[in-house]
């Protein structure tokens, strides 16, 4: 389990968090909401090592952050931000093995290879094994970052806008395999995601923030009405129920 | 998978023997029984300094842009060279060409080398206190500070008489010919250690080169890793310009060479290939001058000229992507 004790962060005189505190559950597909400059992507840095805390503590199982050794809580938290430029030319093979460097640190033995080859199978991205990442279009190239994730094998997956810049056909099928994640491997995702159909669509759980506080925390259907968006974004957004889910309408 | 990995070995292969054989030839061409006491402890120490500078300026430049994520910097940014330059020109300015000695001994040489790592030492610790200083506000620091070194030592050497000027001059360009053979051995010790220190950095170095975050999200301790490369990196750039002057301009060279022949993201593969190709660069710059120029000119003119050409050609080839 994954809590936040008072976490506080401050730039300059900015309070990006404002002492913070709350328990995220297990097993569930958990989307940050909010606007920009909520602090949700400072509140997933923390939480993944990125960036420091100014005060307060982060409990990943029973153990605060600091007190965890770096090599050893790459094995139970990943992290990927966006997709971002890589100077070196690497295969999509290569960088998937990347993912299994807090195990056997950098020397692949057979089971790791059998790991590498499952996730690759799990993206269904084989074809694209021995091409070079600068090659691949952009969707291609997350796969091939989330990939390499799923190759580390963590209880804890963190993805910080992981949809930025895809297509429709790439999004729903990441978020088809997340949510599969969650259901089947029982891992724990938290996602910083900007469109919120997709929260409703796929999120068990919802963390809504603002100002650097947490407004509303609970399961999907609780957070998303009317009245608690309206609180979050200051807009009016109409909730629509079409098969079953939720559908947000802000298009005004 | 088989066949890259083949294709690898006969590169390697075919740059060891390229290798081997220039510096065989450097050592023994022309050697007799009679010359032979006279010319062989010259040309070892030579081509020893050649291995030796060859090492450091790769390892630098290629952990040092693993580390900024650029292909194009060198620590020279870090304004190093430009202190060494201060350095030789600050000691000819207060001390002139009567005490001659301390421009090429030990002392010099020490001195250099001290005050350039305390420098780096004092520019990392000051910078990497404050966590949300990046690296690119310390290249920022080195940049300023490098050109400010650079800007005393021009107005010194303006205000110098023309002869000792001469002397500073000498510093300013790359020279292999008369190594002092016991620089050459504090030199062979010092990168000796920061070799063996950092062997096991090499794979830490290549999930760097999947970018800070990611690095960090695989369990790296990313300030540990940095701060310690930088300091080896300095100690490196320190000693190798210490020993034979201001190279690193061929560090930029070799590195996109090696990772242009070898094409690895691995950092042991990368590192060792572009030591080759800058031994097999300065080999062939060495005998070129020898042979074809009469030492009528420097081993810096050939590093800048064929590099200078190197970069025309691959800003062309990257136009035409």
């Amino acid at each position: 389990m994954i809590s936040f004790d008072n976490v506080l962060k401050t730039y300059d005189n900015k309070t990006v968090l404002d002492r913070v505190s709350m328990s995220l559950p297990d097993n569930k597909m958990i989307a940050f909401i909010g606007p920009n400059g909520a602090g949700k992507s400072t509140l997933i840095s923390i939480i993944s090592r990125i960036l420091k805390k100014d005060d307060g503590d982060i409990i990943i199982d029973d153990e605060t952050l600091d007190n965890w050794n770096t090599s050893l809580l790459a094995k139970e938290i990943s992290i990927l931000r966006q997709a971002n430029h890589l100077s070196v030319k690497i295969t999509v093979r290569e960088l998937v093995g990347f993912g299994r460097y807090p195990y056997s640190k950098g020397k692949l033995n057979k089971e790791d290879n059998v790991i590498i080859d499952e996730a690759i199978n799990y993206m269904g991205i084989n074809h694209l094994e021995d091409r070079y990442l600068n090659e691949l279009s952009g969707g291609e190239r997350q796969m091939a970052f989330i990939a390499m994730t799923i190759a580390q094998d963590t209880k804890y997956i963190i993805l910080d806008e992981p949809l930025n810049n895809l297509d429709m056909n790439h999004s729903v099928k990441i978020m088809k395999i997340l949510k599969e994640l969650v259901e089947k491997k029982n891992k724990t995702i938290l996602i910083v995601i900007h469109d919120i159909n997709f929260v409703t669509n796929y999120a068990d759980y919802i963390v809504a923030m603002k100002d650097g506080k947490i407004l509303f925390a609970g399961d999907t259907y609780e957070i998303i009405t009317k009245d608690i968006l309206k609180q979050i974004y200051d807009i009016d957004i109409d909730v629509v129920s079409l098969e079953g889910k939720s559908i947000c309408l802000y298009y005004k | 998978m088989k066949r890259p990995l083949k294709k690898l070995w006969v590169r390697f292969l075919l740059a060891s023997v390229i290798s081997l054989g220039l510096m065989l030839f450097i050592l023994l061409f022309g050697l007799t029984s009679k010359n032979f006491s006279f010319f062989f402890p010259r040309r070892l120490d030579r081509v020893f300094a050649f291995v030796l500078v060859s090492f450091a300026i790769s390892y630098s430049t290629i952990s040092f842009q693993t580390m900024t994520s650029n292909r194009l910097l060198t620590p020279s940014i870090m304004g190093l060279d430009a202190l060494y330059l201060f350095i030789q020109t600050v000691i000819v300015f207060f001390f002139g060409s009567g005490k001659i000695e301390m421009l090429n001994g030990i002392n010099n040489y020490l001195l250099s080398i001290i005050i350039m790592i305390g420098f780096s030492l004092i520019l990392f610790t000051l910078l990497f206190k404050k966590e949300n200083n990046s690296i690119y506000f310390l290249l920022l620091v080195g940049m300023i500070m490098g050109s400010f070194f650079g800007g005393l030592s021009t107005f010194m050497q303006s205000i110098l008489d023309p002869n000792e000027f001469l002397l500073v001059q000498g510093k300013m360009f790359a020279s292999f010919n008369s190594i002092n053979t016991e620089l050459l051995i504090i030199s062979f010790v010092i990168i000796a250690i920061v070799l063996l220190s950092t062997l096991t950095d090499y794979k830490k170095l290549d999930v760097l080169s999947l970018g800070k975050d990611q690095a960090v999200s695989l369990g790296i301790d990313y300030k540990k890793l940095v701060f310690k490369n930088l300091i080896a990196i300095s100690i490196l750039t320190s000693v190798a310009t210490a020993l034979v002057g201001p190279v690193t301009f061929l560090g930029l060279i070799i590195a996109s060479l090696s990772s242009y022949v070898f094409k690895s993201y691995k950092h042991h593969i990368r590192i060792i290939g572009a030591t080759l190709i800058s031994l097999i660069f300065l080999g062939f710059a060495v005998i070129v001058i020898e042979r074809v120029f009469n030492f009528q000119t420097t081993v810096s003119v050939i590093i800048n000229l064929i590099g200078g050409l190197y970069f025309i050609f691959l800003i062309l080839k990257e136009a035409k992507k």
